[in-house]
């Protein structure tokens, strides 16, 4: 089953870490990432922009419109995601602890479903 | 062979039996209404054809091959069932009935694990815990939680729902996350006893039926994991428990522990606490369950309010801020202090905790600085935080007990 862990942190906490703890937080990130790789467990991993650089688009009436800053206002933004092959939840949340941005934000761990799996009754 | 008999057996049995289906067949529904069909199928042949020799494996062997039967009927409809039908039929499953009672006992704890998993909110876990491990039904865990049954209802069809979509396995944890998932699940039995010992709101200072339920969770949990915390929880719950008659007067008025006729503790219950806080002991692993065990049980050896050990119970208490810091473990430490040197210097603690701004919601910590100024005869003080304790208290007995302080202080002081 496939889980993607949705990597939260307050964009402000962040913004006051030294470049050494950046740079440590980044290897420490690429060697889990590469783990996760070896164990098979990772299809997909990556880091986003803060939300500054985020624009929300929608599609109303046919009528598309773009506009500034992430859907919601919150104290912890989206900082990246891992997605995940586990075996079951308890495998995802062990996965998503080692994630070395858990101790500073927090992993929100979604089961993905198979959308043509859910279409089934045609 | 009598209906009696098939109704005892549900009783002893069911709950052991739906542990089992639920691994068989991995997923609650099927396997309550599978546990459903055994009982029927049972009613119906029992009494023609006796009783099998063993019943429980005759039950889940019969309620796997009646959810098989569903799964086909189903299929008709959807073709993924019919697939489930067919692996759950071709596996090669061991025959129930050659199943040693080990991988029973297993599905029981693997169901409360389940149950009591982390990823369900904490009063689904409660729910799930009353109406699965213990059979109890939505009406009785509504009235018991004086919620509505719809209420109840839905926080177990959630519950199920993210079991099944976010697969939450049915497995007991392996021993590196034991203790921390343990933890969970003690103190979901905890709640279900305080909730029956000490209900937070509510017109009866206890409900006794939750409470005995807490205590049965308790013992399964000590027969299947026998750990120094289920140790000290189980405990925990006798030790307290063995107050429960005399700690309501007959108009249902609250007694507090020092005026409680310590003839009506029930000894049998203190004796069997306190035989399994040795046993916890003797692992030298005590945890927060086992040290307020301990507590409970220096109340329970002492044979007058007075002669109760508070320097003993004052070490206990600061081993426990040490396992456990919280500022109510703080509060209650602070009040065997006043009952060890005297009421200033408790109420000093008290006094401190409240000034860190902890706890000024919590209505016992008012009443504990109420009770210290009045024996201070510090009245006008004393009035005034009992009334605070008075604003905050949602249980009935309790505001009945500070209404009644508050006039003992208005017919003058010295008269408490």
């Amino acid at each position: 089953m496939n889980y993607l862990c949705l990597v939260y942190a307050d964009e402000a906490r962040l913004a006051l870490m030294s470049q050494r703890e950046i740079d440590a937080l980044i290897d420490e990130t690429t060697a889990n990432n590469e783990e996760l790789q070896a164990s098979g467990h990772l299809l997909l991993a990556q880091a986003l922009e803060h939300v500054e650089a985020a624009t929300t688009v929608r599609v109303r009436d046919g009528k598309l419109s773009a506009t500034d800053g992430p859907f919601a206002e919150t104290n912890e933004q989206l900082g990246g995601f891992v997605l995940i092959e586990a075996r079951d939840l308890n495998e995802a949340i062990r996965i998503a602890g080692r994630i070395p941005s858990a101790r500073i934000g927090s992993i929100e761990v979604r089961p993905v479903i198979d959308l043509l799996r859910e279409r089934s009754a045609r | 062979m009598s209906h009696e008999r098939i109704d005892r057996l549900y009783r002893s049995e069911s709950r052991r039996v739906l542990a089992t289906l639920i691994s068989l067949l991995g997923d609650f529904d099927l396997a309550e209404e599978a546990l459903q069909d055994a009982f029927m199928a049972a009613m119906e042949q029992w009494p023609r054809d006796g009783i099998p020799a063993s019943p429980r494996a005759w039950l889940i062997s019969t309620g796997r091959f009646k959810a098989i039967d569903r799964l086909r009927r189903r299929a008709r409809f959807d073709a993924m069932l019919g697939e489930l039908a067919a692996r759950l039929d071709d596996r090669a499953a061991p025959d129930p009935a050659e199943q040693d009672d080990q991988i029973l006992e297993d599905d029981r704890l693997r169901l409360v694990f389940t149950c009591c998993h982390p990823a369900l909110p904490p009063d689904a876990q409660v729910a799930m815990t009353l109406r699965e491990v213990c059979g109890l039904t939505t009406e009785e865990i509504a009235s018991a939680f004086l919620t509505g049954p719809p209420t109840v209802a839905q926080r177990i069809v959630r519950a199920k729902a993210k079991i099944r979509s976010a697969r939450i396995p049915y497995e007991v944890p392996p021993r590196g996350e034991l203790t921390d998932r343990l933890e969970t699940v003690l103190h979901v039995v905890y709640l279900v006893f305080t909730e029956g010992y000490a209900p937070a709101s509510g017109d009866s200072v206890v409900r006794a039926e939750l409470a005995d339920e807490a205590i049965r969770l308790g013992r399964l949990l000590v027969e299947l994991l026998p750990e120094p915390e289920v140790l000290g929880l189980l405990a925990l719950m006798l030790l307290q428990d063995s107050r429960r008659a005399a700690r309501a007067s007959a108009d249902g008025d609250l007694v507090l522990l020092a005026d409680q006729d310590r003839s009506r503790w029930n000894r049998e219950r203190i004796a069997e606490g306190a035989a399994l806080l040795e046993r916890a002991a003797s692992s030298g692993q005590i945890g927060p369950y086992g040290l307020q065990a301990a507590i409970a049980a220096a109340h329970a050896e002492a044979p007058t309010a007075v002669a109760t050990d508070w320097d003993r119970i004052v070490g206990l208490y600061d081993l426990l801020a040490r396992a456990d810091p919280s500022p109510v473990i703080e509060l209650n430490r602070a009040v065997a202090v006043s009952m060890r040197d005297g009421p200033s210097s408790g109420l000093a603690l008290i006094d401190a905790i409240l000034e860190r701004g902890q706890l000024d919601a919590y209505h016992l910590a008012h009443a504990a600085r109420a009770d210290l100024l009045r024996r201070l005869g510090r009245t006008a003080d004393a009035r005034a935080a009992y009334q605070r304790a008075l604003e905050l208290t949602r249980q009935e007995p309790e505001r009945r007990f500070i209404e009644q302080r508050l006039n003992e202080l208005a017919r003058g002081p010295g008269g408490g």
